[in-house]
């Protein structure tokens, strides 16, 4: 069998709908790929060879008994951060290194419902802090095109597996960029949806007011198909949004006459490398050939986006990630005098510098006598924010602008400074605070050559209409079919 | 000397009757083997979120209708943010700005008979800790998350108690309150109802309160009040020695009968509280609360004033019998199966409540049940026993002697000798080994005649009717 490594998730469906290719054949071809390209670019943390072709032969059983499911058959590799019952999930720390989750979150159930079959568990930075995947205790992930360059983050296994052709689809976290940034940086479509459209049950929390599931494709149509699995109403979760399942690719096809597309100043400003501002010029000015309209916008909160990003997400993983206490399960120190030791050492040595940081801030923000001066605040600003885009809308369908501020960089280029590495997430944040779903796809190309993505910001629930206007862009672009030399 | 005045406020965890916890599935019955009722979010497994069991919320409603309190529409949870080891997540899911209750009160009743308004400050709802294992394991402790995440709602009074004896009547009243709403057991032992006292002292007169010590986790009225006199004792004393008393929270030791530091304010830990981001505001609807509304059962109050009007009982009977809704149930079932309505108030508060006292048992779970007391009183009332006898079938259906009454009475041979004939004969054969005790009585001494009928008494085992036989010895004995 010869298979195309790059073809898309609605292509592998069509083959297997037409019996092409079998479920186990496309397991073992990415299987063999990825060990064949683990020591170049570590995107894999954990790979279960036997447990994957175990739930192939279901799938194509599953067809040979009558089963039409969509999705059935076609391989899905994971964020390390979904809980799946029976596999190692480390979240990318050394805390978890040991830790076998019992129970499989919602997000992964429901793709494994719909038939898709887990390739494995994608490398990440530890505890989904980071813009480039330097925080990994498994080691960094390489950009596929280019390996001295990171692959963003903090879902830069996803972003790197797809790219290489490891996967045709992967699913990542976003929780200030972690879907959309690394998505960018390796040139694929990754959407972060409404907040409370995925179910978080499952997944390991990072910042629960802020983290949201997401898929990683080449394409905006398969972006839609993942959606339609990944997305409904979950019980476990009590910020999961009870509402009627959708079919996120219903609009696909809709010409873009007519669609108004606000451009906020404040993302087009002086902080935007000139080869992101020209390429993302270049995109909008296809978007006018397809009939798009584009509207000059302000929102003059976002620039108060990353402050307040940086007092929300570490007071809420400051919290979340207490658990961690080596009481119950993951890392404890092997020696301690007493139980505060205990506590100490076992994460001390568990958690990683970025973590460690984060917690600090975060436990920081929330103490007593500072909490109504940030924690509060902030949360104030989020309303504000929120209401900027509530007026935005009033004048445009969607909002638009580069993704981040700088394409994929070096490896080192920002570990010594976590401040300018935080503004890597400028323009990524704003959704997360507001829950607004955004998207990012590939849109051109710098003077180095590297990845330009452009970011679809929608209103509250309109998926199928960003996905609709990737997806457009992408009938007259030919950007997201280009694939590295790998 | 000066003249000290005391200062009480409560807090109260009290455990609500769901049958599982307030964020997860799993079952609150206590006593089962150690994590095998814990899921993966009362274990905090990674990935594991709270949702908000409604019963919960539905009981901190009820509790907040009954005592008139303001009832928060929308009301937060908080984290907050601790480590230990019985707290899987390292913080526990309460409330804290706003709680589901705000502001009420009750009445209480001291002995005296006088009554005193208790102001509460708030009621909200929480998540229980799991337990701490010690010396089970060889140089270890061990961690029981059973439970971990039972739903409590934590009844926070003001400052307004003025003695132990006023701390003890209120602890009681909102025992029976709970009990009688059906939120929460009242098992104090297995620790459904549990106290933090708060306690200063200020010199009579003076209007700023005092530093104050809070005494945790008080499991019975009588280590309450044991406390309460301890502490106080303890902080006049220091005070009067010329120390300060410094803000801590304290143990109470019921072997030794004291009081001890825990931590001082000065390690008072940082909680940092915020608002938990997975859980949406807690929302009671108009239609829950008119649905809550629609089922509320009658109240100790409203109850003992029934009582009163309609069983004709004194006002002392009335409360004691309205306290609780399993006394209160136990009465009317006892005087709806036809038993006398004085008499069943009078066994219960005597006889009755001696032998559960005696016994550590409450009347819902009474030996004797009220269908058997009923019947028992029903032939004391006929005539078919004395009063003295009933006493003799009340221990033998308390112990099991025979399902009702009239059983107990059949088998024993118990049913009292009323034929005059009888008691006659019995009479003759007493009088005539009683020369003496007729002369006496002769003479003038009544007590004499009492002697008799006592010899008549024991000579028929107690089953003649006593009027009876008190008429025909005086007879019998005139007509010598």
């Amino acid at each position: 069998m010869s298979w195309n490594t790059f073809a898309t998730v609605a292509e592998t469906v069509a083959a297997l709908a037409a019996k092409q290719v079998s479920a186990v054949e496309l397991a073992t071809h990415y299987l063999d790929r990825a060990n064949g390209l683990q020591s170049t670019l570590n995107t894999y943390i954990t790979l279960d060879r036997d447990r994957t072709l175990a739930e192939a032969k279901a799938a194509d059983a599953k067809r040979a008994a009558g089963d039409a499911s969509t999705l059935l058959g076609v391989p899905i590799a994971h964020k390390d951060i979904y809980l799946i019952d029976g596999w190692r999930t480390t979240c990318g720390s050394k805390m978890l290194e040991n830790f076998v989750a019992p129970y499989t979150s919602t997000v992964v159930k429901n793709m494994s419902d719909a038939g898709m079959v887990t390739l494995g568990k994608l490398n990440m930075d530890e505890f989904a802090m980071g813009s480039s995947n330097e925080s990994s205790y498994f080691g960094t992930v390489k950009n596929p095109w280019d390996v001295s360059r990171v692959p963003g983050g903090s879902s830069g296994g996803s972003a790197a597996a797809v790219a290489a052709g490891l996967t045709p689809a992967s699913t990542g976290t976003d929780t200030g960029g972690s879907i959309r940034q690394p998505a960018m940086f390796c040139n694929l479509t990754g959407l972060k949806p409404t907040y409370g459209v995925c179910s978080r049950f499952g997944i390991v929390a990072y910042a629960s007011s802020l983290d949201q599931a997401g898929p990683f494709a080449q394409t905006a149509e398969d972006c839609a198909l993942l959606l339609n699995a990944m997305a409904g109403f979950d019980a476990h979760d009590a910020t999961s949004l009870e509402r009627e399942r959708e079919n996120y690719a219903r609009d696909l096809a809709k010409p873009l006459a007519g669609l108004r597309i606000g451009l906020p100043k404040e993302f087009f400003g002086k902080g935007v490398a000139p080869g992101i501002a020209k390429a993302v010029d270049s995109a909008l000015e296809v978007y006018r050939k397809l009939g798009a309209v584009t509207v000059d916008i302000s929102l003059p909160n976002v620039k108060y986006s990353v402050p307040a990003y940086y007092v929300v997400a570490p007071a809420e993983a400051s919290s979340n990630l207490s658990r961690f206490d080596g009481v119950r399960y993951g890392h404890r120190a092997d020696e301690f005098t007493d139980l505060l030791d205990m506590y100490k050492r076992s994460r001390a040595e568990g958690f990683g510098a970025e973590v460690k940081r984060r917690i600090l801030i975060g436990t920081y923000v929330l103490s007593h006598g500072y909490y109504d001066a940030y924690y509060l605040q902030a949360g104030k600003l989020r309303r504000l924010i929120a209401e900027d885009f509530k007026r935005a809308y009033e004048v445009c369908d969607v909002v638009m602008g580069p993704t981040a501020p700088e394409t994929a960089f070096p490896f080192g280029a920002k570990t010594d400074d976590p401040v300018t590495m935080y503004l890597n997430d400028i323009f990524t944040v704003v959704a997360n605070l507001t829950g607004q779903p955004a998207l990012s796809h590939p849109c051109g190309t710098d003077e180095n050559g590297q990845h330009v993505g452009m970011q679809i910001i929608g209103n509250y629930l309109d998926e199928a209409r960003m996905l609709n206007v990737a997806h457009q862009f992408q009938l007259a672009t030919d950007w997201h079919k280009r694939h590295p030399s790998i | 000397m000066a003249q000290w005045e005391v200062v009480i406020g409560l807090e109260t965890h009290v455990q609500l009757t769901t049958v599982s916890k307030i964020f997860s599935g799993s079952s609150t019955a206590f006593g089962a083997a150690p994590n095998t009722q814990a899921s993966v979010v009362d274990l905090a497994l990674p990935g594991a979120l709270p949702v908000m069991n409604k019963g919960a919320a539905e009981r901190a409603v009820k509790f907040g209708l009954a005592i008139g309190a303001k009832i928060n529409q929308r009301s937060i949870f908080a984290r907050k943010n601790y480590f230990y080891p019985d707290l899987p997540k390292g913080y526990q899911i309460s409330q804290f700005e706003t709680p589901i209750v705000e502001g009420g009160g009750l009445t209480i009743t001291l002995d005296d008979g006088s009554t005193k308004f208790i102001e509460l400050t708030r009621a909200h709802l929480e998540e229980d800790a799991g337990k701490s294992v010690h010396n089970e394991f060889d140089g270890a402790s061990g961690v029981d998350l059973n439970r971990a995440g039972t739903p409590l709602l934590e009844i926070v009074t003001e400052p307004v108690m003025r003695s132990a004896k006023e701390a003890i009547a209120y602890a009681k009243t909102l025992h029976n309150l709970v009990r009688s709403l059906d939120i929460c057991d009242g098992n104090m032992q297995e620790g459904s109802f549990r106290c933090d006292v708060n306690v200063s002292v200020r010199p009579v007169g003076q209007k700023e309160f005092g530093t104050r010590r809070e005494i945790k986790n008080l499991n019975s009225f009588k280590f309450m009040q044991q406390a309460i006199d301890y502490e106080v004792r303890w902080q006049i004393e220091q005070i009067e020695d010329g120390h300060k008393i410094v803000q801590a929270t304290v143990l109470f030791n019921p072997d030794t009968g004291e009081t001890r530091a825990m931590r001082t304010k000065e390690d008072a830990m940082d909680y940092r509280y915020f608002p938990d981001p997975d859980l949406p505001p807690l929302v009671v609807t108009d239609e829950m609360l008119a649905s809550i509304k629609s089922t509320m059962p009658e109240l100790p109050e409203a109850k003992c004033a029934r009582f009163v009007s309609q069983y004709v009982l004194s006002e002392y009977d009335a409360r004691l019998l309205s306290q609780d809704s399993a006394t209160a149930n136990f009465y009317e079932a006892a005087t709806k199966a036809g038993a006398d309505a004085k008499l069943v108030a009078n066994w219960m508060l005597s006889d009755l409540s001696a032998a559960l006292n005696r016994d550590e048992k409450t009347f819902d779970q009474s030996p004797v049940s009220s269908a058997q007391l009923a019947g028992l009183i029903t032939r004391i009332s006929d005539g078919t026993i004395s009063n003295k006898i009933g006493k003799s079938v009340f221990e033998a259906l308390w112990n099991g002697e025979g399902q009702t009454a009239d059983a107990v009475i059949e088998a024993k041979g118990l049913k009292q000798i009323s034929d005059s004939g009888a008691i006659e004969k019995i009479v003759d054969e007493v009088l005539a080994k009683s020369a003496a005790q007729i002369a006496d009585f002769k003479s003038g001494k009544e007590k004499a005649l009492m002697s008799i009928v006592g010899m008549v008494m024991k000579a028929s085992a107690g089953k003649a009717n006593p009027a009876q036989v008190n008429d025909i010895v005086r007879r019998k004995i005139s007509a010598l």
